[in-house]
């Protein structure tokens, strides 16, 4: 156990993934320490999602290891596989609400699976999960199509923290948001990281969650980590990137 | 410290309190979901009710969310429990957990003699929507039609050719082989039973006019409405699933004119075509069992078809095609634009597609058939 604290939650090492002739990840290196929010950066292209996909394990990596809570995913066997996956949750660019099932069901879905739990506890659950991301009871028994984009991707990070996970990662989960309605989900991220003493791995392009919520930041570009480390280790850098991005009309904005 | 979680009630004179320790998680809602419901037994009669929660050693949204339920079901009239000894750790997720309002779930799928006869009621108006749906449909593609021919620029042959590779150039080995076999399974079975007669020869005939008139549009336009029907329900669809026909809208295209009418040209030019070659498969493959199996020499079956069948018989069955082209088209389309945003309702119009073009095909047929008689072809 207490090995497990010192270690980073998810650590990974030498990552090269390749779509046909194009290396997409070329031997990238990564730790995400326990209890913080890693904000992840960089261009429109440059495999962030890749990444996070690689590490779920949706995509094939050609060579390297991932480990997640000390778990070497390639060495583990199916419940070993099984029991990391129980304790992480992962909330979709897109939502990926199940289409057919209403916001209860998607929400029960996973405790179903997982856990043995009354039916009225899970009603109630369900319902706490939706206060805690910021949407009314109400909600619970329509179908994802008749939800708008903000409230899918809130509906999905309810089902994501379904099981009280200890990691999840959260790709672009302010994109489509309103500029209040994305400030209250870095609150949110940020409360919820608190409370349950989440790490969180968020894909971000937004500047306002990467200076509000973010303990930390982690830059890709070329296939590798460029930069690692605070904001303001961030704001000093010298790579012509991170100068634009952190020093441009929007990040000026942001700074106030 | 993954001890299990517990929940003791210490005497404390006139005061309840109940001391809660172990781990407060997920994996322990069963155990913890009972200990709650017995606790809750408890309130009345006390003048002030305490849960300490300092012995917790580790809390989930399903543990904070057992002891709010626990706090909420003691608190009686002016007696209000309190939690206690929470750690600062935790008493954010608690104040979280208390701002949730427990409603209570409807549910709403009892079944009731009215229900039964409402949902009777609004299948039978259902019909008459989809009778509706189609002659609707039906306008509109003509309509568009009317407008092609009026600015024949606007036509897409681009994409109607597409649909005309797809549906007819790719169908045609499956279509070929498939009534191949049917003529072979007819013409053994005419002559295993005419032979009891000596009628062996009037193989040819049965083969002949049941092909070319019924069997080969016939099954052909059932595996048309299988196969391409079903596609085009699917690709509509998947569009109105993901904004693109409403997107095709606000850009000033009529989505009948772009997506629809190519298809349905492609259909109906496309069903004669394979009908024709079906048709022929058919007899190939009948010709070649009476031969082996029968015994029959080409030439005598050739001479034979050309008494038995004349060019009327080719004509009833090919004038049929292009009609259940339009039914299956029409069908198709009206189902891939119903579609709503889930998975499953893509699911249950593609197969209300293919289930209600093969019917309307089995109808047209039989119209046709009282239709063919009446004039004595």
């Amino acid at each position: 156990m207490a090995g497990e604290i010192q270690n980073p939650i998810i650590r990974v090492r030498d990552i090269t993934v390749q779509f046909g002739a194009t290396r997409v990840l070329d031997g990238l290196d990564l730790d995400v320490k326990r209890g913080e929010i890693l904000g992840f950066v960089g261009p429109s292209g440059a495999g962030k999602s890749v990444l996070t996909r690689t590490i779920i394990g949706l995509v094939p990596k050609v060579a390297g290891s991932i480990e997640v809570f000390g778990v070497d995913l390639d060495a583990s066997n199916t419940s070993q596989r099984r029991n990391v996956e129980r304790r992480w949750g992962v909330l979709f660019q897109q939502g990926a609400l199940f289409s057919s099932l209403t916001v209860r069901q998607n929400i029960q879905f996973p405790m179903r699976e997982y856990l043995r739990v009354s039916q009225r506890l899970m009603d109630e659950i369900t319902i706490a999960k939706l206060t805690m991301v910021g949407l009314k009871p109400e909600v619970a028994d329509r179908f994802p199509s008749e939800l708008s984009g903000g409230m899918i991707k809130r509906v999905a990070l309810a089902r994501a923290l379904s099981l009280d996970p200890d990691l999840v990662f959260l790709d672009e989960p302010t994109s489509g948001l309103d500029p209040i309605g994305a400030g209250d989900f870095d609150e949110l991220v940020r409360t919820l990281q608190r409370t349950l003493g989440l790490t969180v791995f968020m894909v971000t392009h937004d500047l306002d969650s990467l200076y509000t919520a973010c303990d930390r930041i982690a830059v890709l570009g070329n296939g590798k980590i460029i930069a690692a480390g605070s904001i303001a280790d961030m704001q000093a850098s010298q790579h012509p990137w991170l100068r634009q991005y952190f020093h441009g009309k929007r990040a000026r904005a942001v700074m106030g | 410290m993954n001890g299990d979680p517990k929940l003791e009630r210490i005497a404390k004179g006139n005061a309840l309190a109940l001391c809660a320790t172990g781990t407060w998680t997920a994996s322990f809602a069963p155990v913890l979901e009972r200990m709650v419901a017995d606790a809750e037994k408890l309130a009345g009669g006390s003048q002030s009710i305490f849960i300490d929660v300092s012995e917790v050693s580790k809390l989930d949204t399903f543990g904070a969310w057992l002891i709010e339920r626990l706090r909420r079901s003691l608190t009686q009239g002016a007696v209000e429990a309190q939690i206690a000894g929470l750690s600062a750790n935790y008493s954010s997720l608690v104040d979280e957990v208390r701002r949730v309002r427990a409603t209570p779930v409807i549910d709403s799928s009892t079944i009731t003699i009215t229900g039964m006869l409402e949902q009777i009621g609004r299948a039978v108006a259902g019909v008459a929507g989809t009778v509706a749906g189609l002659i609707d449909m039906l306008g509109a593609v003509l309509a568009a039609v009317a407008r092609t021919l009026i600015h024949p620029r606007s036509f897409r042959l681009t994409s109607t050719v597409h649909h005309l590779e797809q549906v007819c150039w790719r169908a045609v080995p499956i279509v070929v082989l498939i009534t191949f076999l049917i003529g072979c399974i007819i013409a053994q079975q005419g002559i295993f039973h005419f032979r009891r007669f000596g009628a062996d020869l009037f193989v040819v005939d049965m083969l002949g006019v049941l092909v070319l008139r019924e069997i080969g549009v016939l099954l052909v336009a059932i595996m048309v409405a299988g196969r391409s029907g079903s596609a085009y329900t699917a690709e509509l669809g998947s569009m109105k699933m993901r904004e693109e026909i409403d997107a095709l809208r606000t850009m000033g295209f009529d989505p009948i004119e772009v997506l629809v009418l190519p298809r349905m040209l492609a259909l109906v030019l496309a069903l004669p075509i394979l009908a024709f070659l079906g048709a022929m498969a058919a007899l190939y493959g009948g010709g070649l069992v009476a031969w082996l199996y029968g015994g029959v020499q080409p030439e005598a079956f050739l001479l034979r078809l050309r008494d038995a069948i004349s060019i009327d018989h080719f004509i009833v069955g090919i004038v049929k095609a292009p009609v259940m082209a339009a039914v299956i088209g029409i069908v198709a389309c009206v189902e891939g634009l119903a579609v709503q945003g889930s998975a499953e309702s893509l699911g249950q119009h593609t197969t209300s597609s293919v289930v209600k073009g093969i019917f309307f095909v089995i109808v047209m047929d039989g119209v046709f058939a009282i239709f063919f008689a009446a004039i004595g072809m």
